[in-house]
This record gives structure tokens, C-alpha cells and sequence, in this order.
């Protein structure tokens, strides 16, 4: 990095020197860009926060009352001579790449994104860039998504199968975002769906801007028998405890981009895997930087080192800058048992 | 395929030993004769030879993948399974094969001795026309790796549904010498061919780990103890003639021991005996080591003949004057032994000590004596016992003593495979020894991989990715800050070992988050455990 640059990584986050801003910070500043809702991006305690529209009543509910702008997709705003704008990122309803551009040089950071249209969130646009700094999650040749229709048919048609056996389905994802996926694309007419607390309350917050199946949350008082062959829906974190012994009979699955490895499966001791992930995969990642003609490349979070080093070997000038972005995680992470609090 | 496929995808998804035998039934039960047969060879470890090499199989996957090899090689120590990584990166199918899975396998058999181009051509081919699951199965039986979790045992509880032969004669049938390529389902699992009885071994019958204390079992008079020898468990069988040495993993091994294969002269024909294979050397019982630089070689030559010879110590008559005399107590097929190797007295063939007691504490007392006498541990064995099939528990247990300790430090780590696959979980551990200058330095003597919980497995792993020093491919060296306790079964000097020790089942026993490194143990305190 050279002080120069448009953008700089410091202790903090990613800073624009030029306008004293900061994106996605990870210790508390006083102007906040963020991208999206997931907590390694928008953390507590900063002075101004300034998101997308749709990113608000997420980051509210999670954050509490902080002092928050919201601008639309595609609405440049000036700060101190450099133009920023927000560009939707596909990943999580409300997420945003952030575009920006100072005397003809332009920087985009991705944030999280896929490229895959999910129905549900603003589809991912390519924006053309300079210098792209990019997240790589899944950043490794052995990644392939499928389309997330056939997906949903595995899901869909594991859950009928579930039924005809008695037994309740119980999917696993992420509360905020890969939960909101999951109930848009489920069958209703196979069965009921529930939801746990965690789900049920991101859900309920994104209801006024998203069309979904209705949902009975599981109380104390939800009594095992009526679940029975139904759908649950579940955060990671609620895997193995104690809230599950009420829907026995039951057959786990867990919907994530690391359930495309078998290892990461039985760790899991989920009995099924779905292969569904909200970042590129190997081929998005190398198709997006392709299409934003970005000749400079900054690696984030995920594989960083293999995918830089391919980079390089095709031409780009590519670099690692550690952040404390996660990605999608592994496993079941603290941030998300936290959330249920 | 796609069904052999969607057979091991469902084993592969569940723990359940019921479901797994289900699943098997329900194949077994559909299964076109060919596709038995080989599903039985495959799951019993009788595959085909490997037809191409594991390294061209790389190249082969990276240029269909339109990718460097070194990326594939990175995504291979990240996925942690050559086979799925393989068919994780190569494009998915166009249009899907047909073709059996007793096609594919006799298709294999031929390819072995073809062109690397020709090797090329098909499996690339293949590889195009399998769904993805089908193309890691496929994958896998090129490499030769397949371990499932699928014992011999719900194999033929399986079969047994499904052919109501009985469990314990499927066993039977399914031991020994048979070739998928040259016989049929119908007479492997009916049939009655009277030369492929001729080298069969009978099933093993093996033992838990003693899991109570040893008044629980009962009256000591009941029961007889034997040293458990640390060699190779083996069936010696003479019939019509003949002489067939085989080792537990069902592996003819008879040119190996040309000793003990000369006990076709001395031993009557009808005759099969259960016993160890172990090495003899100045009269004594040797090493596990010293045997083991008998078991890889192919070719016997006279010195090694000299160095290590080999003796088969007997445990028990299985079959006497031709007569399967399984049933019988242990007493009875034991007093038959003992006559049948006093008669032979042939200088490779000894007897298993058998000891009685007239306390429990004897037991005990002789348990200690073990290192001693270079045995791991004790065999009890209930007299009135039958020799049975397979691994049961209530009339035998093995005994054995326990393990030894030491404090070592952590200095590299690897990815796993399978289930720990993307966490360091393997490790290779040192121990202090001063070095010329008189600096205390870090000596690699084992690696170690089992023994964490995987909460512990998670903290190390993140410890190591904080600590990392320097990558090797899928290995770090780190700082050293991590001592654990292992344990291993047996300690012998080595020239093969940079430590100049080797370890036998080294072990984490538990992490000693207690101990700074400088608390970890020295190469002479491991030296110092060396039995004179």
C-alpha cells in the first residue's frame, strides 16, 4: 500500500485519508461506511453510520440506536472532493459494494458478494474499477456452486422425504441472510415451517421489505407432536443443544458453502450437507474481477495467499491486506451465539 | 455406477450402523450379480491394482480443471482427499455414463498395462461422464484409498438379509483367496468348489479391551492367560499338501516366511492353526521393528533370511484331521495343539505359553512382567470358550499394559484428512537434547494425530495459524509453545530415526497447557525407557 493510495488499510479498517472515512471499521471511528449487516462489517460503536436504506432496520435492530444516514443504490455523495456510492452486492439483503472515485480513479470494495440472483436480495452489479479490493471466501478451484434451484429441489425434496418417515426436517444457516434464503425458497405446501427465536426476530425485522412464507416461531409452549414432519429453521449455533430434544424424530441438514467438503460435513455431524453459500465461488470471483477491468487486485478475507498468488500468475497485480473480516465461517461462530442474546 | 455411487454417498452420511446395513441390504437387493461381487471385493479391501499413478492422476485433474498444478496441489492439502478434491475441480458432466460398475472395474483391470496416454484419455474421459459423486467414487477406486467405516461384520450382516446365509458361514465364504474377476456371486456366496477351499482361512476371532475390573470376570480358575505377542496375527493352514500363510488384513503371505511355509512337510494335511508371526532372533523374541524390515519385502534373500528369522507361535487349533473343531472348549482344541506341535517338532513352530493362576493378582502380577518378556500386554481366555467369529466380547479379552509417557513439544503441524480436513491436527513432536555448541535444541522423534478432543483440536489449530513460522505445502513449522503428553506402546533404538528412537502407536494422551516448554522431557529420559 502507498500512502497515496485511495483507499489504505490502517489498524482501524479501511480508510480513505482523502475524506476521513472509514468502511466496514473494526474499532470504533467516526465515520462509518458499511456495507452490510453481518458483524465482522458493522460493529458498535462508531459516531456516523452511513448504509444502504435497506441495511438500516438490520443494522438497528442489532446495533441499537446509533446515528445512522441512509442512501439509495447508485446515489453518489461527495466527502471532501471524493465521490462514494453504494452498489448492490447480491450477498445478504441491504449489502452494498462501495464505489469510490477521486480526479478519475476509481476503487471498489466488494464487501461480501455472489453473483448467483438469490431472489431474494437486490442482484449483484458489476462495477468497473481500477483497483478492486475483493473478498475471497471461497477462493480456491475446488468451489463450484450449483444453481441454486437445483438447491432448493434437494431441499425441498429432502423435506418431503423427512415427512414421509415421520421425522422433522432441521436446517441450519446463518439468522441474517442465509435464514431469509432459505424460508423464500422452501415449499410450503410440503409442511409447515417454524423458526427459532433468533430466526423468527431477523425475520421479523425484514418482513415489511420482503415477501416471505408465514412462520410459527417455537416457544416454550410449542409442544413437539404438532412440529412433527414439518421444517425448523435454525441458527448454526442451535446445532446439538438442548432446544433440539423437543423436535425428535428428526434428520439435520445445514445449508453452507463449506458443506461442498466432506470433512467440513462430518465435523458438523449434520446429517445432511447443502451446498449453498452467499459469496462467489471460484469462477464468480475470477468472472467479476475480469468484468470490472480492475488491473489491481486486493485480497481481503478468505484464501488469500493462493488466490493473490493466482492472480499474479494471470497478469494482475494482486496483494493481501489482513482485515477482521471472517467470511462465512466454519463453524457454529461466537458472533452468531451472541446474536440469539 | 450412479447406484454403487448412491450407495456410498448414504454410508458415507451416516453413523448409524442400522441405516448403513439398510442401505447395503437394499443395494444388495437390487444389484445385478457382477455389481455384488464387486461391491462385496471392493468393501472387503480385494480391489484391482492401482492402474495409474496418483501423480499423473494430479496432472491429469489440474489440465481438465484448466488450472496450475500447484493450485491443485494447494486444494488438494486444503480438501485433504486426492479423490475429492479431484472431483471438486474437474468441470461438471455433459452427458452422464451408463456404463456398471463391474464395467468400469474390468475396464480398470485392462487399463493397468496400457500407454500413459491411453491412461490419460480414459480417465479424463470418465471423469467428464460422472455425476460428482460418481466421479469421487470412481476416483477413489483409482487410488486405491477407500476407508468408509464399513466392517466385514455389517457387510455380511447385509448379505445375510438378503441371501439368508448365515452370518457367521458368509464370513466363511468371504475370507481368503477369491477373485471377483474369476468367480460369480451365486458360487461364492452358495457354491460349493472344493479348490477355492483348499487355502480359505477361517475368520479370526478377536478380542476387546478389557473394559471392567478383572474380579468381574469371575472365577480366575475359570480362565487361562497368555502373553499377547507383538507381531503378525496369522492362520497357518495345511491341506491336501499344501501350505497357506495368512496374515489378519487377509493377506497371503506364504512366500514371505519361507520358515514357516516349510512346515508343509511336518504338519498333517487337514490342519489350520491361529497364531503370530513373529521375529526370532539368537533365540529370542525380537522386536516389532525387526519384523518389520521382513513384511515389505517381496524378495527373501538369504541375509535377511539370517538377520531376522521368523517363527509362528501357535494359539489355537481351528482345524484338526480336517475337521473344523471351532466349536469345541478352548481346553479341548488347546490339548490337541499341544500334542499336534510336540509331534511336528519343527523349529519355526512354537506354542503360546498358557498360563494358569490362583488369584487375580497373579494375573496382574504377570501383566507387569510384559515389557519383560516383549509382549504387549495379557490374553485372558475362558476355558470352556469356543473360537467364534469376528470381534466379541464375554470370553476373551486382551489385557494390555499401559502405555508409555512423555512430555514433548509441538514443532510442526499439517492439515487432516477426512473429517479434520482444513485444521492442523497432525502434528510432529521433539524432545530437548543439547547440541554441539551445549544449546538445548527441539529433536523430532513422533507424530501423533488422534487423542484431542475436537474443542481442543479448534484451540491448537488456531494456536498454530498464530504461531506459524514457516509453510511447507500443507505443513507449518511453528514456535514452539505447545507441550503434550504422549503415549506409545513399544520404544526400540533406530537408525532409521533422526532421534535414533523409534515409538510404536504414538499418541496424544492429553495437552498440558500446565507445562512450559522447558518442562518437556529430554531424549535421554526417552532413551532411558529403552528395556535393556
Amino acid at each position: 500500500m502507498k500512502q497515496s493510495d485511495l483507499l489504505i488499510f490502517n489498524s482501524k479498517g479501511i480508510y480513505c485519508p482523502k475524506a476521513q472515512v472509514y468502511i466496514d471499521p473494526w474499532r470504533p471511528v467516526n465515520n462509518a461506511i458499511i456495507t452490510h449487516g453481518h458483524s465482522d462489517h458493522a460493529r458498535f460503536g462508531h459516531k456516523k453510520y452511513l448504509t444502504h436504506h435497506s441495511n438500516i432496520p438490520i443494522i438497528r435492530h442489532r446495533l441499537g440506536e446509533i446515528n445512522v444516514q441512509g442512501i439509495g443504490w447508485n446515489e453518489p455523495i461527495l466527502i471532501n472532493g471524493v465521490k462514494f456510492s453504494l452498489h448492490p452486492a447480491g450477498h445478504i439483503i441491504g449489502s452494498s459494494q462501495v464505489r469510490v472515485e477521486y480526479k478519475g480513479e476509481v476503487w471498489v470494495f466488494t464487501g461480501d458478494y455472489k453473483t448467483e440472483d438469490d431472489g431474494v436480495c437486490t442482484p449483484y452489479e458489476l462495477i468497473k474499477c481500477h483497483t478492486m479490493i475483493t473478498e475471497c471466501t471461497f477462493g480456491l478451484p475446488a468451489f463450484k456452486w450449483k444453481p441454486q434451484a437445483t438447491v432448493f429441489e434437494e431441499i425441498n425434496a429432502w423435506w418431503k422425504s423427512n415427512k414421509e418417515e415421520g421425522k422433522t426436517s432441521i436446517l441450519f444457516g446463518y439468522t441474517l441472510g442465509k435464514a431469509q434464503r432459505i424460508l423464500k425458497h422452501l415449499d410450503p405446501s410440503i409442511g409447515k415451517i417454524y423458526t427459532h427465536g433468533a430466526v423468527e426476530n431477523m425475520t421479523s425485522v425484514l418482513r415489511p421489505q420482503l415477501e416471505m412464507p408465514k412462520t410459527h416461531l417455537i416457544s416454550k409452549e410449542t409442544e413437539g407432536k404438532e412440529i412433527r414432519g414439518n421444517m425448523v429453521v435454525a441458527p448454526t449455533s442451535a446445532h446439538g443443544s438442548p432446544w433440539m430434544r423437543k423436535m425428535v424424530p428428526f434428520e439435520t441438514g445445514t445449508c453452507s458453502g463449506w458443506m461442498a467438503f466432506r470433512g467440513a460435513r462430518s465435523r458438523r455431524a449434520t446429517d445432511k450437507g447443502f451446498v449453498l453459500s452467499d459469496h462467489c465461488d471460484w469462477q464468480g470471483l475470477l468472472q467479476s474481477i475480469k468484468a470490472s477491468e480492475a488491473t489491481r487486485v486486493i485480497c481481503t478475507h478468505g484464501y488469500t495467499d493462493i488466490f493473490s498468488k493466482y492472480l499474479r500468475e494471470i497478469g494482475y497485480d494482486a496483494s493481501i491486506e489482513n482485515t477482521d473480516y471472517e467470511g462465512e465461517k466454519e463453524d457454529s461462530s461466537a458472533t452468531e451465539n451472541s446474536q440469539l442474546a | 455406477m450412479r447406484k454403487f455411487a448412491q450407495l456410498i454417498e448414504k454410508l458415507d452420511s451416516t453413523n448409524k450402523t442400522n441405516q448403513k446395513v439398510a442401505a447395503l441390504a437394499e443395494y444388495f437387493a437390487d444389484a445385478n450379480e457382477k455389481d455384488k461381487l464387486w461391491t462385496m471385493a471392493i468393501l472387503s479391501h480385494r480391489r484391482p491394482p492401482r492402474p495409474v499413478n496418483t501423480t499423473l492422476l494430479r496432472v491429469y485433474a489440474a489440465e481438465l480443471a484448466e488450472i496450475p498444478l500447484w493450485l491443485f496441489e494447494e486444494s488438494y492439502h486444503i480438501v485433504g482427499d486426492l479423490a475429492e478434491s479431484i472431483a471438486l475441480v474437474v468441470p461438471n458432466d455433459t452427458h452422464h455414463s451408463e456404463k456398471t460398475l463391474s464395467t468400469i472395474l474390468e475396464e480398470l483391470v485392462l487399463l493397468k498395462p496400457k500407454s500413459d496416454l491411453e491412461k490419460k484419455e480414459y480417465v479424463q474421459q470418465m471423469w467428464l461422464q460422472l455425476d460428482y459423486y460418481s466421479r469421487f467414487v470412481f476416483t477413489k477406486l483409482l487410488t486405491g484409498s477407500f476407508r468408509i467405516g464399513i466392517s466385514q461384520k455389517l457387510m455380511t450382516k447385509a448379505l445375510s438379509q438378503v441371501t439368508s446365509v448365515p452370518q457367521d458361514e458368509l464370513a466363511y465364504r468371504l475370507m481368503g483367496d477369491w477373485n471377483p474377476a474369476k468367480t460369480t456371486f451365486e458360487e461364492l456366496v452358495f457354491g460349493r468348489n472344493e479348490q477355492a477351499y483348499v487355502s480359505k482361512p477361517y475368520p479370526f476371532y478377536l478380542a476387546y479391551a478389557l473394559e471392567c475390573e478383572l474380579e468381574e470376570l469371575g472365577n480366575v480358575s475359570d480362565w487361562v492367560a497368555e502373553h499377547k505377542w507383538d507381531g503378525i496375527r496369522g492362520q497357518v493352514i495345511a491341506r491336501k499338501g499344501e501350505i497357506f500363510i495368512w496374515s489378519r488384513g487377509e493377506e497371503l503371505v506364504t512366500d514371505k516366511y519361507p520358515e514357516i511355509a516349510d512346515l508343509v512337510n511336518f504338519l498333517p494335511p487337514g490342519t489350520v492353526i491361529d497364531g503370530e508371526i513373529l521375529a526370532f532372533i539368537d533365540g529370542e523374541i525380537a522386536l516389532f521393528n525387526d519384523l518389520q524390515t521382513r513384511i515389505g519385502r517381496k524378495n527373501v534373500s538369504k541375509s535377511i533370511l539370517q538377520k531376522v528369522p521368523v517363527i509362528f507361535k501357535a494359539y489355537d487349533l481351528l482345524e484338526y484331521n480336517g475337521e473344523d473343531i471351532r466349536a469345541l472348549s478352548y481346553l479341548e482344541r488347546r490339548a490337541l495343539l499341544e500334542a499336534l506341535i510336540q509331534k511336528t517338532n519343527h523349529p519355526a513352530l512354537h506354542i503360546s505359553e498358557q498360563m494358569q493362576f490362583s488369584s487375580w493378582a497373579e494375573v496382574a502380577a504377570e501383566r507387569a512382567l510384559s515389557r519383560e518378556k516383549r509382549s504387549e500386554g495379557l490374553m485372558l481366555k475362558r476355558k470352556s470358550a469356543s473360537y467364534q467369529v469376528g470381534r466379541k466380547k464375554g470370553d476373551w479379552w486382551k489385557w494390555k499394559t499401559d502405555p508409555l509417557t512423555i512430555d514433548a513439544v509441538l514443532t510442526y503441524a499439517m492439515r487432516g484428512h477426512g473429517r479434520r480436513t482444513n485444521l492442523f491436527t497432525d502434528y510432529t513432536f521433539g524432545l530437548w537434547q543439547k547440541n554441539e555448541s551445549g544449546e538445548n535444541e527441539l529433536v523430532t522423534f513422533a507424530k501423533a494425530y488422534s487423542g484431542l478432543t475436537d474443542a481442543e483440536f479448534a484451540k491448537v489449530d488456531s494456536i498454530i495459524k498464530k504461531t506459524t513460522l514457516d509453510r511447507f505445502g500443507p505443513v507449518r513449522s511453528v514456535t514452539p509453545t505447545l507441550v503434550f503428553e504422549l503415549a506409545f506402546e513399544g520404544i526400540a533404538f533406530s537408525n532409521r530415526h533422526k532421534s535414533g528412537v523409534a515409538v510404536r502407536f504414538p499418541r496424544i494422551l492429553r495437552w498440558r497447557q500446565d507445562k512450559s516448554i522447558e518442562e518437556a522431557n529430554t531424549l535421554d529420559d526417552l532413551k532411558a525407557l529403552i528395556p535393556k
